[in-house]
């Protein structure tokens, strides 16, 4: 979670400080120190129970959970066993079938351990810089019915964490981690089989790999006539494979009790309502104005909503030019969203401003620039991380939109092809085309076509009269 | 420089002398030092001196600071002091020093108090007797073939000896007031959640307190002043006003209701200590006091329960000390596993390893539900009784322990008979009220008698009279043992 210090001390929750400088007696657990709750890290706990649409446990308890390791300085962890801060929630994603509900079990909160260097000079390390930072653990319901929806769970997790603002959720930083499990049932039957644990999967696309491989690996067990047991697997991102770590009853005797040190904290009414009111507007209510409000297609909400990053930037360039929404977001899930994706930044990162990319759409909407050049202009408001506006009219890239700027070039143009003009006289509109030809080539484009044609429409019909 | 006898008078008098010019606080850290000198080796009742930085801070020490500014006093090697040895008489920590002060060691620099030394213990406070510690046994100075009483049997030597005026003990099921009994001194457990416990080694973190170990009650009042009130740190310090508790020892007890607990006036109860706690209880009578009698049936499961509750959480307590961070480290472990096991097996002594299996053995899956929930529930019937009893007087009394100090060896054959000796003083401690422990007597062989005052939780102003007012009414309190210097 994203709070300034650690669950139970005041250390920092920064990452990527050298080691063991984050720490001090508390989070080291030397003897004699005692837990002092963060309340920040439960009033985003609260607000990720809430945003999962949990029933909230009015009266928060912390257990104690022991074992031995030695990234964990006390020999057990403060989490909350039986009286979860959530239980009983959702959260829904949109798959081929339509918008599918995923039960949330239950969402607790919990101190992080430190980590582990193997191998240095023969000795293993310990980092405590992690030990103590505030995580939430949310377990979903088995209501997953495949790799893919698996991911669209954790995306929209993601998102969601996201833009409340809960975490950065970054799974290469360790900020969002996850243990899939998986099982298999026969065909038409209800009841699960004995489910697989696996651990150590890295990123979104490895929890698809490694669900796949169990997937199949647990099938093929069964056709085999194997009996399948509850166990962990370790997934080896490398190989591509999972292996077994530990059966359930190899598994640890946690003596959970609840934690002396800390007092049971009261969750009031009024701190449940400050959190609903700290809760920003969510993905699902995001694309539903977006639809309403701007007229866009689902699956352009659903783009643009993604991101928190995309989703802001867009609403700031709207705010910039509303007369129309739907052509900002194509400019936005267009070239924009390419030029982020090669660059490797998200939309508040970007050189141009929303308020300068909706410049486009309005030179476009005004007359004065052609789509053609729109593309051209945006590359170089990219490269230069200026306003277009100001660009075009800098390097004289705005269309000629003014009849009177034509007309001498069309006299000249007329006067210089005779055999064309004739041949428009006599009804060859193809002729034409060449005249129009020659305009475009004389203004590098700049002209306005339509306005072309009328310059040398007057221009043919003075010479006649003259 | 003429040395000075520390039993001359008590911190009031002290605090008036040095107020007044008449001694410098060196003087009086110097008498400590050499009294220590003088009697340690008979008694040893600490474990580490810390000589050098005490005369520094007498040096230093602006006197006007707190009544407890430039008095040497000692602290009970559970109590972390920053870079100064708390070893909790363990193996396990025997080079530990810690890298910051405890909350009341804090507030006593910040009264100009001086630490004179660290004082020996029942390893990680437990044991009744101090002959658990890894450093050697603490003698009682008042008969040297018998124990001090534990955990805080250091302590109380101490204050017993002469050695310092006042000392901090810790106290999860009587390990201040047991000591106090058996030394002729006042000990104190404070209500739970009065001083904090950051930088107390936890022990049973539901149960242990910091207290005050004195000569006299009036002087507990006056070291209470300067330790109790919540702390940032410490989560379970309660948010509750300290008066000045000196200002409530008038004397008087005209009216006072005194209940007597009858559980603990009959049955195991030694001859001697009975009978000087029925000459109290006439005491208080004389002073007008009210007694009534009162039944607490549900102390006959306190020893049950607190075998329970405090291995359960000394087990986890405890599990911190792997010899991956700092003390112990086995030498000789080849693997994680293997480190693990042989420096807990190499740095814990019997009765912690007894406890520590206990209490894994109670929160493991399938035992949890019979033993720790159960304890916990039978915990909760307890505060109702005590509660209830409550409604009809004001102090509860009885002795403080069952029989008088013991000798050696007496009962560490047999640790059931070495746990009923907290009968008396659990309770308090489960039910997180204060207890204090004066003394009421001495047995026919010279040995003090603990009588044991009960009070509402937060409610140290009513124990501080009535022991104030019987002290001065008995007249036991204050006489110290000659011990051949
Ligand atoms: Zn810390």
């Amino acid at each position: 979670m994203m709070t300034e210090t650690k669950l139970f001390c005041s250390c920092s929750t920064a990452f990527g400080a050298p080691p063991n400088t984050h720490v001090c007696p508390v989070c080291l657990g030397l003897p004699g120190v005692l837990p002092v709750l963060n309340r920040r890290a439960v009033e985003l706990a609260l607000m990720a129970a809430l945003a999962l649409h949990c029933e909230i446990t009015p009266q928060e308890r912390f257990d104690r959970k022991n074992y031995f390791y030695p990234d964990l300085p006390k020999a057990y962890q403060i989490t909350q066993w039986d009286l979860p801060i959530g239980k009983n929630g959702y959260l829904e994603i949109t798959t081929d079938e339509g918008i599918k509900r995923i039960g949330i079990t239950r969402i607790h909160i919990e101190e992080d351990a430190g980590k582990l260097n193997h191998g240095v000079g023969g000795y293993s390390l310990v980092d405590y810089n992690r030990v103590g930072v505030p995580l939430i653990e949310i377990v979903s319901e088995p209501d997953l019915r495949s790799p893919r929806e698996a991911q669209l769970y954790l995306e929209k997790l993601r998102s969601i964490m996201v833009y409340a603002g809960i975490s950065d959720a970054r799974m290469e930083e360790g900020s969002l981690r996850c243990d899939a499990n998986i099982s298999l049932r026969p065909l038409g039957s209800s009841v699960l089989g004995k489910r697989a644990e696996i651990k150590n999967v890295n990123s979104f696309r490895g929890v698809v790999r490694a669900l796949e491989y169990e997937q199949q690996r647990q099938a093929e067990a069964l056709q085999n006539g194997e009996v399948l047991h509850q166990e962990t697997r370790r997934w080896d991102e490398d190989r591509g494979m999972t292996f077994s770590m530990r059966s359930k009853e190899e598994a640890n005797d946690y003596r959970y009790f609840p934690e002396p040190d800390l007092v049971q904290l009261v969750i009031e009414d009024a701190m449940i309502a400050a959190a609903h009111a700290a809760l920003p507007e969510l993905p699902d209510a995001k694309q539903k104005r977006y639809i309403e409000t701007f007229g866009l297609s689902a699956y352009d909400a659903s783009v643009l909503t993604a991101s928190k990053q995309t989703a802001a930037y867009f609403e700031a360039a709207v705010a910039a030019f509303p007369k129309d929404p739907k052509a900002v977001a194509n400019w936005v899930m267009g070239d924009f969203s390419r030029k982020l994706n090669e660059a490797g930044l998200t939309a508040d990162q970007a050189p141009l401003t929303p308020e300068q990319l909706a410049e486009i759409p309005a030179l476009i909407d005004e007359g004065t620039l052609s789509s053609k050049m729109a593309k051209e202009l945006f590359e170089k408001a990219w490269a230069k991380g200026a306003s277009p506006r100001r660009i075009a009219q800098e390097e004289g890239m705005t269309q000629i939109t003014d009849l009177s700027q034509l007309i001498d070039l069309a006299r000249r143009v007329v006067a210089g092809n005779p055999k064309a003009v004739a041949d428009v006289r006599a009804g060859k509109q193809k002729a034409m085309g060449a005249l129009v030809g020659q305009m475009m080539k004389e203004t590098k484009g700049r002209a306005n076509p339509t306005l072309v044609h009328e310059a040398l429409q007057q221009a043919i019909e003075e010479q006649t009269e003259g | 420089m003429t040395s000075i006898d520390l039993g001359e008078r008590d911190l009031f008098g002290w605090h008036e002398a040095l107020a007044k010019g008449d001694v410098h606080p060196a003087e009086l850290v110097q008498a400590s030092l050499d009294r220590i000198a003088a009697v340690d080796e008979q008694v040893h009742a600490f474990l580490t001196v810390t000589r050098k930085e005490a005369l520094q801070e007498a040096e230093q020490v602006d006197v006007t600071l707190s009544p407890l500014a430039g008095i040497p006093a000692a602290i009970k090697d559970n109590i972390c002091t920053q870079n100064v040895p708390t070893t909790c008489a363990s193996r396990m920590l025997h080079n530990f020093r810690p890298p910051y002060d405890a909350t009341v060691i804090q507030r006593l620099r910040t009264a100009g108090a001086i630490a004179v030394g660290k004082t020996n213990m029942d390893e990680f406070a437990m044991g009744s007797s101090t002959e658990h510690s890894a450093f050697g046994v603490t003698r009682n100075p008042w008969d040297l073939g018998r124990v001090p009483g534990g955990s805080s049997g250091g302590s109380a030597a101490a204050v017993a000896a002469g050695e310092v005026p006042y000392a901090l003990g810790s106290d999860t099921g009587g390990s201040i007031r047991q000591p106090a009994a058996y030394c002729g001194v006042v000990g104190l457990k404070p209500t739970y959640g009065r001083v904090s416990r950051y930088g107390l080694v936890a022990f049973a973190s539901s149960l242990d307190q910091i207290g005050p170990i004195t000569r006299t009650v009036a002087e507990s009042a006056l070291v209470m002043n300067a330790i109790s009130g919540v702390d940032l740190h410490d989560s379970t310090s309660a948010p509750v006003e300290v008066p000045d508790f000196t200002a409530t020892l008038t004397g008087e007890v005209r009216g006072l209701r005194i209940g007597i607990i009858s559980e603990y006036m009959g049955e195991g109860i030694d001859p001697s200590v009975r009978q000087a706690v029925q000459q109290a209880i006439q005491t208080f009578e004389r002073l007008g006091a009210e007694i009534v009698e009162v039944h607490l049936p549900t102390t006959k499961h306190a020893l049950a329960v607190y075998y329970l509750i405090a291995p359960a959480e000394a087990s986890s307590n405890l599990a911190r000390y792997d010899g991956v961070r700092y003390g112990y480290r086995t030498p000789q472990a080849k693997s994680v596993v293997e480190m693990y096991k042989q420096t807990r097996d190499e740095g814990f002594g019997t009765e912690v390893k007894r406890r520590i299996l206990l209490g894994t053995y109670v929160l493991s899956a399938g035992y949890y539900d019979a033993y720790y929930k159960r304890a916990l529930q039978v915990r909760a019937l307890m505060k109702q009784d005590f509660d209830r009893a409550f409604e009809h007087c004001d102090v509860l009394l009885s002795p403080t322990t069952p029989t008088p100090a013991f000798a050696f060896g007496e009962k560490t054959a047999d640790p059931v008979t070495m746990y009923l000796n907290d009968l008396c003083t659990i309770p308090a401690n489960l039910v997180g009220i204060p207890a204090l422990s004066v003394p009421c007597g001495f047995t026919p062989e010279g040995l003090p008698i603990g009588l044991q005052l009960m009070a509402k939780a937060f409610d140290e102003a009513t124990l501080f009279r009535a022991g104030d007012a019987y002290e001065r009414a008995a007249g036991f309190t204050g006489r110290l043992p000659e011990l051949a210097a």
